[in-house]
């Protein structure tokens, strides 16, 4: 059980440490603190975005010790001691990774608020399975609403940095 | 998007879990892959006094093989640990492929096998292949415990025998006789959406003959169901094309299903018979796939 802190005026908070994108990041937050609202207006994650909040259109996708989740149906205190990865921790080094080097190449982001969960997804496919088909793309993204490009230049970008090059094929 | 308050608990054993639950009484509310019990709570179903939080429960989250009795498999075992579970995949594909066309891979990485089976909705994925693979629930208490087959745990559209107080704690699939299974979701998309129908069954072959065979149903009635009367016609006899077909007309006539915003009564009935008849076949042609 996360230490629990109360004030002044009854309202009990945990403190809890959230490794995200490799620092251990300690935080207070109430039970009820939904982890994508603690990312964002706590830690300024602002690139996880809220869609429905409900688990149904991905745009709040992290990595939890490498798995892609909602974070929009996960409570803060829930993660306590977890790793996590947000679009944030994606580039290293100042570069972006291959997925979002093909993605903007491929121009598979048009209003992109879908961006930033859908490689997560991506990443998380690519690190298990460094060589996925295209049904197995499809299948990685399908919890990843886009409602702007259809999805092809999307899973283009993602076969394309799976085959170590991020240029898109002549059309 | 408002999320009501509630108290916080993470008990380290299922015994402190308990001792827990009887001392809050009906306030407090299990917490498991919090999918559907979060759900709940952003759109005004359910604001819990507490929350009771199984995640350090981590016995409860493995699969295996216990000789004599089966394969048993902890309630927080997630939908894909379901998924990619090698034990699994080579006894029953069945389960591990129901488990991966359930939901979106993030729901799949959260959600449990012991809230699919547990929140008692019609159209959950697991629980129709999980009983027509006979696989029984072990509940727990601080009385004790009782286990029952699967079957008996529904007894309407959200509703189940579970005792304020109890815990799901793990599911077995018995060793058995059923040469194939499978399970097939008929969704408005292929990907991430609930069942219009499901079909879930097991055969038992001998030669060309069903010594044995269930027919479980989704979302075609109140609660998941056994079509008994498609599985009585069918012990004992020689398979044909025929023989199938009438079984799905008989699953087909014994379903109760409703109209929803995903499918009319009429539509489901129909695809009840549709699916039984390819479900039947693809257990008897290709074991449990």
């Amino acid at each position: 059980m996360p230490q629990a802190i109360t004030d002044k005026d009854g309202v009990k908070r945990y403190l809890i440490t959230l490794n995200v994108n490799g620092d251990a990041k300690t935080v207070l937050v109430k039970g009820n603190a939904i982890l994508t609202n603690v990312l964002r207006d706590e830690l300024d994650l602002t690139g996880t975005k809220k869609g429905c909040e409900l688990g149904d259109c991905g745009s709040c996708t992290i990595l939890l010790d490498g798995k892609p989740v909602d974070s929009c149906l996960m409570l803060a205190v829930e993660a306590d001691g977890r790793e996590i990865t947000t679009i944030e921790g994606v580039a290293a080094n100042g570069r972006l990774d291959a997925i979002q080097e093909s993605m903007i190449n491929h121009a598979a982001v048009q209003c992109g608020y879908c961006t930033p969960g859908m490689v997560l997804s991506a990443k998380a496919l690519l690190t298990r399975n460094p060589h996925p088909t295209e049904p197995e793309v499809r299948e990685a993204i399908a919890g990843n609403l886009c409602r702007c490009t259809g999805y092809v230049h999307i899973v283009e970008a993602v076969l394309a940095a799976s085959q170590g090059r991020t240029a898109p094929a002549d059309h | 998007m408002y999320m009501p308050d509630f108290e916080y608990h993470t008990p380290e054993t299922l015994t402190e879990a308990c001792a827990l639950l009887d001392e809050l009484g009906e306030k407090a509310t299990v917490l498991a892959g919090g999918t559907d019990v979060l759900h709940k709570m952003k759109v005004g179903k359910l604001a819990p006094g507490h929350l009771v939080s199984l995640k350090n429960l981590d016995d409860l989250r493995t699969i295996s093989h216990e000789p004599g009795r089966g394969i048993v498999m902890g309630a927080l075992t997630s939908h894909n640990a379901i998924y990619t579970s090698r034990l699994l995949q080579e006894r029953y594909l069945s389960l591990p492929m129901a488990a991966h066309t359930m939901a979106s891979n993030q729901i799949c990485n959260m959600g449990t096998v012991g809230g699919n089976i547990v929140n008692g909705v019609p159209s959950a994925d697991l629980p129709p292949i999980l009983i027509a693979l006979n696989a029984s629930i072990r509940l727990v208490s601080s009385n004790g415990e009782r286990t029952m087959p699967l079957e008996d745990f529904f007894h309407g559209s959200a509703e189940t025998v579970i005792n304020q107080g109890e815990i799901l704690a793990d599911i077995t699939i018995p060793d058995q006789p059923a040469t194939g299974s499978t399970y097939i979701k008929f969704g408005l998309r292929r990907s991430g959406a609930l069942a219009v129908v499901g079909v879930a069954v097991s055969v038992t072959m001998d030669g060309d003959t069903l010594q044995d065979a269930r027919v479980v149903l989704a979302s075609a009635a109140p609660t998941v169901m056994r079509a008994r009367g498609a599985e009585d016609f069918l012990r004992g006899k020689k398979i044909s094309d025929e023989l199938l077909a009438e079984a799905g007309d008989r699953a087909s006539a014994e379903s109760r299903p409703r109209d929803s915003i995903r499918g009319s009564a009429e539509y489901r009935r129909n695809l009840v018979g549709v699916l039984t008849k390819r479900a039947l076949r693809k257990a008897i042609d290709e074991g449990h796939a």
